[in-house]
């Protein structure tokens, strides 16, 4: 058994640039360079076992990238990726990558497109095991599929439906199982609940709480809803314009932020306890990723800035021994 | 002034009609900010169309009646409609995108409003337009007016919808999920410029949205809505911190706080019913942990408890002790 401190998954420097650039003859005859969108931008975390890490943040900045550029959906631009000590980035061919794959998964946002419409059930969750060859003989495929349906909730029954047949809780129910079929250790969970409603919500959180305990799984959890993050996360990472701006520990992070742009964040969501308050809205829009401010990047919209903010860059840095933060009036 | 009595709208399909909002009641008050929450296929969309006369065949109001200031407004032709449209009740859609016309410019859309409803000339409509469009916040207005949707943010956007909804001093605002597809912190921005745009104009707003958090920001009264019926109506405070109907209390448990951390969510078990076979009885009877024999019977009647409106059998005692 692993010591239990290790992390599991160590990020570093990690950057993902999409080429957005014009056509080739375009560039030539209006002499522009090529464009990069800069999605992922220097992120760095680890993830311990058995803990759930949630990233957030608005929509575009990137917190989605940095999960398909954990399982491997695509390739980092740069930086490393280290899972139980394995260094991924460096991994070269699929036949290399399959023993690490198995041992994680993912569920995305929406439950409509991430299920094969034409694949019943039971060939949508027995998938993995096939591909990883994990159980043989067909019979033990049904009563492994069976299992795993019932792990989540849904009936042995429900296997040979297809998923039309199904409501979005339910489906992302199926997709719950899917991830669970190749007994992983890590489970990257893409905004699992932002397409359900709340009481549909509280069923799909309080399964995924539940499944951590029993197996002992290690998250890394995406979401916009802070509520969400609160309720589910050990550790938060929240991210404005492809890079990290504070990571702490959850009580930490919501009793005391430390970033300014995590108290805006807070001080805006709805909230049934701030009923009635009436708080002054937060000023500005997110800049364009394309052309992203000098220095802080928040600095446009940030009521404390200076202009060693407007020049300079903040590193992330530890302004207590599991609070860090890319701020530099936060230092001070 | 509005107000919504026993409205039934019914879909008629192959397998017969489908009544997809079952007898609800309620009233707005002038100047008042009424929420109208629910889950989706609540039916909370389908009332506040039926209210403008935006329901789209199939569907059709099978029963009741809709009246503002005392006028019946639910059967009126198609002529009479279009002048009660924008000039009385002002609407404002989910997806800011979809409801400009991407053809033609922004002040070309706001002043073909402002005209259709008042006697003002080109040129006054043209100054009136820009006023609105400082006054939600766009700045530049002079210039931005001759734009076009596409050249504005999703946030600015909505903001042009809201002074298209308010330009010519409605009495009624009805509020379809106006923030759902922007930023928690664009939402901030416009949830308070609805609120102050319409304290100014004297419009009362029905707002309807899934997130009971920003009804409890916004909302003066809520109602909540389960499978076509009303359950709860009361004061925002009430409903939020006390929630009467099991409906309405698990719903309220299922939300994740950002105050408190709990170990597990409530849970409401099982999923709404389909329009096609909603129960017997009460419509949440198969869920509801405090359910008996008489729910299953019998649809409760919405009953006047303290100072809510509450449909369920658990409270029909004490409605009958207090009256």
């Amino acid at each position: 058994m692993p010591d239990k401190d290790t992390a599991l998954l160590n990020v570093t420097g990690l950057k993902r640039y999409f080429d957005v650039s014009r056509p080739f003859l375009n560039r030539v005859f209006e002499r522009q360079k090529r464009q990069y969108l800069k999605a992922v931008n220097g992120v760095s975390f680890s993830i311990k076992r058995g803990e759930t890490f949630a990233l957030v943040g608005e929509s575009g900045c990137g917190k989605s990238t940095v999960a398909h550029l954990v399982v491997g959906l695509f390739p980092p631009s740069s930086g490393k990726i280290e899972f139980d000590g394995i260094n991924m980035t460096a991994l070269k061919n699929r036949a290399q990558l399959r023993p690490v794959r198995r041992r994680m998964a993912m569920i995305f946002q929406d439950p409509y497109a991430s299920l094969n419409p034409r694949w019943r059930v039971s060939n949508i969750i027995s998938e993995p095991i096939k591909a990883f060859g994990l159980i043989n003989g067909r019979q033990a495929i049904i009563q492994r599929t069976s299992a795993l349906l019932e792990q989540v909730g849904l009936s042995p029954q429900d296997s040979s439906k297809f998923p039309h047949e199904f409501s979005g809780g339910q489906r992302q129910r199926i997709s719950i199982a899917r991830a669970l079929a190749g007994e992983p250790e890590f489970i990257v969970c893409d905004e699992p609940t932002s397409a359900l409603d709340v009481s549909v919500q509280a069923q799909i959180l309080n399964l995924i709480k539940n499944l951590q305990t029993k197996f002992g799984l290690s998250y890394l959890f995406i979401s916009h809803d802070l509520a969400v993050v609160r309720h589910i996360a050990d550790h938060v990472g929240v991210m404005y314009m492809g890079r990290l701006c504070e990571i702490a520990p959850v009580n930490t992070l919501f009793q005391n932020p430390c970033h300014p742009y995590t108290r805006m964040l807070l001080d805006t969501i709805p909230d049934i306890e701030k009923m009635g308050n009436e708080c002054a809205p937060p000023q500005g829009e997110i800049p364009n990723p394309l052309s992203p401010p000098s220095g802080c990047a928040f600095h446009l919209r940030c009521p404390q800035a200076t202009d060693h903010c407007i020049n300079n860059r903040p590193e992330l840095e530890n302004i207590a021994s599991d609070v860090k933060v890319a701020c530099f009036q936060a230092r001070s | 002034m509005l107000k919504v009595e026993n409205l039934t709208i019914r879909f008629d399909t192959r397998y017969g009609p489908l009544t997809a909002v079952d007898d609800v009641t309620f009233e707005v008050r002038p100047g008042e900010v009424f929420g109208l929450v629910g889950e989706s296929g609540a039916g909370k969309s389908l009332t506040g169309q039926s209210i403008i006369g935006l329901l789209d065949p199939p569907g059709y109001i099978a029963g009741g009646q809709i009246t503002l200031e005392g006028t019946r407004i639910d059967n009126l032709a198609y002529n009479h409609l279009r002048a009660l449209r924008g000039r009385k009740i002002g609407m404002i859609f989910q997806d800011p995108l979809t409801s400009l016309n991407p053809l033609y410019t922004i002040g070309k859309q706001l002043t073909e409003t402002i005209l259709t409803h008042s006697s003002m000339t080109n040129a006054e409509a043209q100054k009136q337009a820009i006023a609105l469009l400082t006054d939600v916040g766009i700045p530049g207005a002079g210039e931005r007016i001759n734009c076009y949707p596409h050249q504005f943010s999703g946030g600015m956007r909505q903001r042009v919808v809201i002074a298209l909804a308010l330009c010519v001093n409605p009495q009624l605002v009805i509020a379809d999920e106006p923030t759902t597809a922007l930023d928690v912190s664009i939402q901030a921005q416009i949830l308070s410029l609805l609120k102050r745009m319409c304290r100014e104009h004297g419009a009362a707003v029905i707002l309807i949205t899934h997130d009971m958090g920003v009804i409890a920001q916004v909302a003066q009264r809520v109602a909540v809505m389960y499978s076509g019926r009303l359950v709860e109506i009361g004061d925002v405070r009430q409903v939020v911190k006390h929630p009467q109907h099991p409906y309405a209390r698990g719903l309220m448990g299922s939300i994740p706080s950002l105050h408190h951390q709990v170990d597990q969510l409530t849970q409401i078990d099982g999923t709404m019913p389909r329009l096609t076979d909603i129960p017997s009885g009460c419509a949440f009877h198969p869920r509801c942990p405090d359910c008996f024999d008489l729910c299953k019977d019998k649809r409760p009647p919405l009953k006047k408890i303290a100072d809510s409106h509450i449909a369920c059998w658990l409270y029909a005692n004490e409605a009958h002790h207090a009256g």
